[in-house]
């Protein structure tokens, strides 16, 4: 019947039961059925195998050959990833349409990579060099953006043999070989196999100094991630988690995006393909596309691969880490990544814990944020991955254990608030709820790029807010008239700094970004002119007079005057000539 | 192939059944059940394990013995009959005729389930489409393709609402947008009169002719239940991209849909996740949800309406939570404006589509929409703070500015949320209303338009 001892002997949803000849090794890659439908062994109780499988079971049944493949689910890394859209087990899906129409078939077996294509490569070693794990010994282009800097797989070192000139070759084609001293010889391809679920092993983690930076006002001056930080964006649907998640991977400042779509919607992947071929990265001047690879795991494609994309998508990021490249990797979300976590263990009839998520869901998430990090790479550069993961916690609650987990081993918390969504400000983060460890381990950083002085307007500015907070609590009562100018001073300036400051319009030409010099002199007018103001009240002078000259809400637009031509002088010498003139009408 | 048939049960559990001793089955495959009294039960393979294998049976399974059954399997998944005659036809949640007029000679059968798009094959949808209802149309733009469901709850008038949007709904500038456009009707769990409703609505409208209607009554088993939304989205797939149609799916209620899978799942002794609901309950949502779309090359399109009830208005409750996780957008109606009499009660504030950003402005609508719409909501969010604030203290206490405020929202929920069930406004008609009302405010007040703006438009 089959040229295989292993058969199928049930079927539950994604959960295949396999028995037969001795168990098979967990973790590892199997194809079920006629269709050779790709399943990894998840569970093995003696003679019998527990598999989940990536794709849609009907038609399997008992009695149906199983195929084991020996390895790790493992992704093929090399030049050509880039620009391209991945299913969860990284699967071209644009290869996948070429074979089987607009919908997705099942059983399709295709390489990560192109291996027919050719790539132009600069060899950079000769025979009898010495070589380690990591070393780089092969450029090319891979995109108008990126050369790909081919490495000796981790694992592997010896010396150089057989080296091919520079020229032409496919991934597969062997460039050179190392030789390890013991009659072992490893090909050197440009493509190397790498297993989804290892980390990749770096020299050794070094300290976060500087943020990623993003051009989003509330993010950078207040609550900043660092490269190779950690951060979570939690909220309710419609706060705009995916909107934020997208800006972040237009304008920050990494080299390499990843962005991986998991269990989301399909027009939103659809968008990012459309609206990043045609943006332009400032830095390179080339289509965004040219530094991002996209996975794509939508909400109607098979649970189990989905539950793998999130692996995929950091194994990928951890080799263009290597190649000494800062990586940002979205993840969008990482509450169905938990789901289907949650699915396949209810399915494998597991204990279940807290709101049925299985008991090890915080140790899982903690592996894979922990991936996360500024290193130094084996072959002796520096690099990082950066993770932004979006969480969807049910109603908007987060006390649920997806975000509470996740809140224990990320630095960056941006709360999305669902009234401050309502109000249509945007991005919704919660200014009081929010935090960010990295501020501190990156102040010397913002000391030069923002300005001398930054760190302090950043804390009078963060003050401001928190007292405008608690005055809120008091006009809801009785109103804001009834408030001493002064308060009503800290009121207006707070006003300033949200609507001018804090909200960001992501469809305006010049406002969808601020560079760091911008964000400083909007700090430093909304500043000035709350000490003007400050003047003001202290001479007894009403509030309302400066009101009336129109400069709070004249401020709260500058953000376009900015973008306009305008400078931070012209707002100064606008703030001084509203506070002067109302200082003279009163002498 | 010669097919077995095996003669007895070996557990009845709900709406499911066992047998022992069965080889050569497929997962999802198709059985019949045939019952001593002659009559035929369809049921679909839903675990295998070893020679043991359950059926989940669509009709139910009272009135079934443990003997006397017999069981024969089909050898395929469930398949729906499609061609182009399915235009004006009733059927059951499970596909069966339910108009009397016989089967349906199939052009080609296919299974249910369906397959994703691929997500590289889609194409990013910008066409709006007008439904000339203000609310919609300035604020939350419904977009062909797209998948924008009505928050609701119980007695309030959602169905009103769709039925309008289904007669009104129109391209802008495209004169034949009549001729293909097609409507799929997805009744699960309703009372008859809902459907009665809807069927004479479309009647008058003269859409039933190029309507196809599944229909699953409250008192219909519910598996058949868990199949009609799949059968409504497998023909509304056929109808858009193999036929060229625009299709306008409207489903209702899906609240009914998710209490049947909780049902079908509990019955499996599957674990519950919050409130009782299976724990896979967002991806099955997604299932449906998602094949809306539209695809590169393909002419039609699959815009999606679903209608839910929010048990006890509660919009965190994992119905229309998990709804809003995949949907693009939600319209929820409100019970307050319902009761003060508003049509459509449409709760601008936690309303949204998604992919209005990209159909409307210049090119699209008009240049001056998105500012527009932007400075609507922020000043009705701050008529709701102004109201709290009054409620507290007194309207005579309030401010100069939060008065106008009051004033302003009282007029936008009459002039703009409110309008007739057979007004059509056009696109004019309803951003100028925006305009005019928004001039009742301080021109200080309004920070999200730009000045340019405001000298054109605010008179």
């Amino acid at each position: 019947m089959a040229d295989t001892n292993y058969t199928i002997t049930g079927v539950n949803g994604p959960v295949v039961t396999v028995t037969g000849g001795r168990s098979l090794p967990k973790m590892s890659l199997v194809r079920v059925g006629e269709l050779r439908l790709p399943g990894e062994v998840v569970s093995v109780h003696g003679m019998d195998s527990v598999v989940q499988v990536y794709e849609d079971t009907a038609g399997l049944m008992a009695g149906q050959p199983v195929y084991p493949t020996g390895q790790p689910l493992s992704v093929m890394l090399g030049p050509g990833m880039i620009g391209t859209v991945y299913d969860g087990i990284a699967r071209p899906l644009a290869a996948i349409e070429s074979m089987a129409g607009c919908f997705i078939t099942r059983g399709v077996d295709l390489p990560a990579l192109d291996t027919e294509r050719k790539w132009d490569v600069t060899v950079e070693l000769k025979n009898g060099d010495a070589v380690t794990g990591g070393e780089i010994f092969a450029r090319t282009r891979e995109s108008g953006a990126v050369e790909h800097r081919c490495m000796v797989p981790p694992n592997v070192s010896g010396t150089i043999e057989d080296a091919k000139p520079s020229g032409a070759y496919t991934v597969t084609e062997p460039v050179a070989f190392v030789a390890d001293g013991h009659g072992g010889r490893t090909p050197l391809t440009l493509a190397q196999i790498w297993p989804v679920r290892r980390p990749r092993p770096a020299k050794k983690r070094l300290r976060i100094d500087r943020p990623l930076f993003t051009g989003q006002r509330v993010i950078d001056a207040l609550f900043p991630v660092g490269k190779g930080g950690c951060a979570a964006i939690p909220g309710p649907f419609g706060a705009g988690k995916t909107m934020t998640q997208h800006q972040l991977a237009k304008w920050c400042d990494a080299d390499i995006i990843i962005y991986l779509g998991c269990g989301e919607r399909g027009n939103e992947m659809t968008q990012v393909l459309d609206e990043f071929g045609e943006l332009v990265d400032p830095k390179s001047g080339q289509s965004l596309m040219e530094r991002t690879i996209l996975i794509a795991n939508t909400s109607n494609m098979p649970v189990a691969a989905r539950e793998a994309s999130i692996y995929t998508g950091m194994t990928i990021a951890e080799y263009y880490r290597d190649m000494g490249y800062h990586v940002a990797l979205m993840a969008d979300s990482t509450s169905r990544w938990a789901e289907a976590l949650r699915e396949i263990s209810g399915r494998l009839e597991e204990m279940p814990a807290e709101e049925s998520f299985p008991a090890y869901l915080p140790s899982r998430l903690a592996g894979f944020y922990e991936r996360a990090g500024y290193m130094e790479t084996l072959g002796g550069g520096e690099g990082s991955v950066t993770v932004v993961g979006a969480v969807s916690p049910q109603g908007g609650d987060f006390s649920e254990p997806v975000t509470q987990n996740t809140r224990r081993y990320i630095g960056t918390f941006w709360a999305l608030d669902r009234s401050l969504a309502y109000a249509r400000h945007f991005p919704a983060i919660n200014w009081n709820t929010s935090y960010s460890e990295y501020f501190r381990a990156c102040a010397g950083w913002y000391e030069e790029h923002y300005g001398a002085g930054f760190g302090e307007l950043r804390a009078r500015m963060m003050q401001l807010l928190n007292e405008e907070a608690n005055l809120q609590e008091i006009v809801k009562l009785i109103g804001a008239d009834v408030l001493p100018d002064d308060q009503k001073l800290v009121i207006q300036t707070a006003r300033v700094i949200r609507e001018g400051f804090l909200q960001q319009n992501a469809f305006h030409k010049t406002d969808t970004y601020t560079p760091p010099e911008q964000q400083m002199a909007m700090l430093q007018v909304i500043m000035r002119l709350y000490d003007r103001g400050r003047e003001l009240v202290a001479r007894s002078i009403p509030l309302s007079q400066l009101e009336s000259t129109g400069v709070f809400a004249d401020l709260c637009r500058m953000k376009f005057g900015l973008g306009e031509g305008k400078t931070r002088e012209d707002y100064m010498a606008l703030v001084d000539g509203a506070a002067d003139g109302v200082m003279e009408a009163n002498v | 192939m010669i097919r077995l048939e095996y003669t007895g049960l070996s557990e009845i559990n709900g709406s499911l059944v066992a047998l022992e001793g069965v080889t050569g089955v497929a997962y999802d495959e198709m059985a019949e059940l045939s019952l001593p009294d002659g009559s035929r039960r369809l049921g679909r393979v839903i675990l295998i394990d070893g020679d043991r294998v359950v059926l989940q049976v669509f009709e139910g399974t009272d009135g079934l013995s443990m003997d006397g059954v017999n069981t024969c399997f089909t050898g395929e998944s469930l398949r729906l009959p499609l061609s182009r005659e399915v235009l004006g036809r009733i059927f059951s949640g499970a596909g069966e005729p339910r108009d009397g007029l016989g089967p349906v000679y199939p052009e080609e059968r296919r299974d249910i389930n369906g397959s994703a798009i691929n997500p590289v094959s889609r194409q990013y949808p910008r066409d709006y489409i007008l439904t000339g209802v203000s609310s919609i149309d300035g604020m939350m733009t419904l977009i062909r393709g797209q998948k924008l469901p009505i928050f609701s709850g119980d007695g309030m008038s959602h169905n009103e609402l769709a039925a309008q949007i289904v007669r009104q709904a129109r391209v802008a500038g495209s004169a034949d947008a009549q001729e293909d456009f097609a409507v799929v009707f997805c009744a699960m769990g309703v009372k008859n009169d809902t459907a009665e409703f809807f069927m004479n609505d479309f009647r008058e409208s003269g859409a039933l002719s190029r309507c196809v209607m599944y229909l699953n009554m409250a008192s219909d088993p519910i598996i058949e239940r868990i199949l009609a939304p799949r059968c409504a989205m497998t023909a509304a797939e056929y109808l858009a991209y193999t036929l060229g149609y625009h299709v306008l799916v409207v489903m209702t209620d899906m609240t009914s849909y998710c209490e049947a899978l909780r049902e079908f799942s509990s019955s499996k002794g599957e674990i519950p996740s919050r409130k009782g609901f299976p724990g896979y309950m967002y991806s099955d949502l997604a299932s449906i949800y998602e094949r809306a779309g539209m695809i590169r090359g393909k002419t039609g399109s699959v815009t999606l309406i679903p209608i839910l009830t929010m048990p006890s208005d509660d919009i965190s409750h994992p119905i229309p939570d998990l709804t809003g996780y995949i949907t693009e957008g939600q319209i929820v109606l409100g019970r307050d404006l319902a009761g003060r009499g508003v049509y459509p009660p449409v709760s601008v504030l936690p309303s949204l589509s998604r992919l209005m950003k990209d159909g409307i402005g210049e090119g699209f609508t008009r240049a001056d929409h998105p500012d527009l719409s932007n400075q609507l909501f922020a000043s009705y969010s701050a008529v709701m703070d102004a109201r709290s604030l009054a409620s507290v203290i007194g309207e005579d206490e309030l401010s100069p500015t939060d008065r106008q405020y009051l004033r302003f929202g009282d007029a936008f929920e009459r002039e703009f949320i409110g309008q007739g069930q057979r007004e059509d406004r056009s696109l004019e008609q309803t951003l100028d209303t925006g305009w005019r009302l928004l001039g009742l405010l301080p021109r200080s007040e309004l920070s999200r338009v730009s000045d340019a703006l405001l000298d054109e438009y605010l008179k």
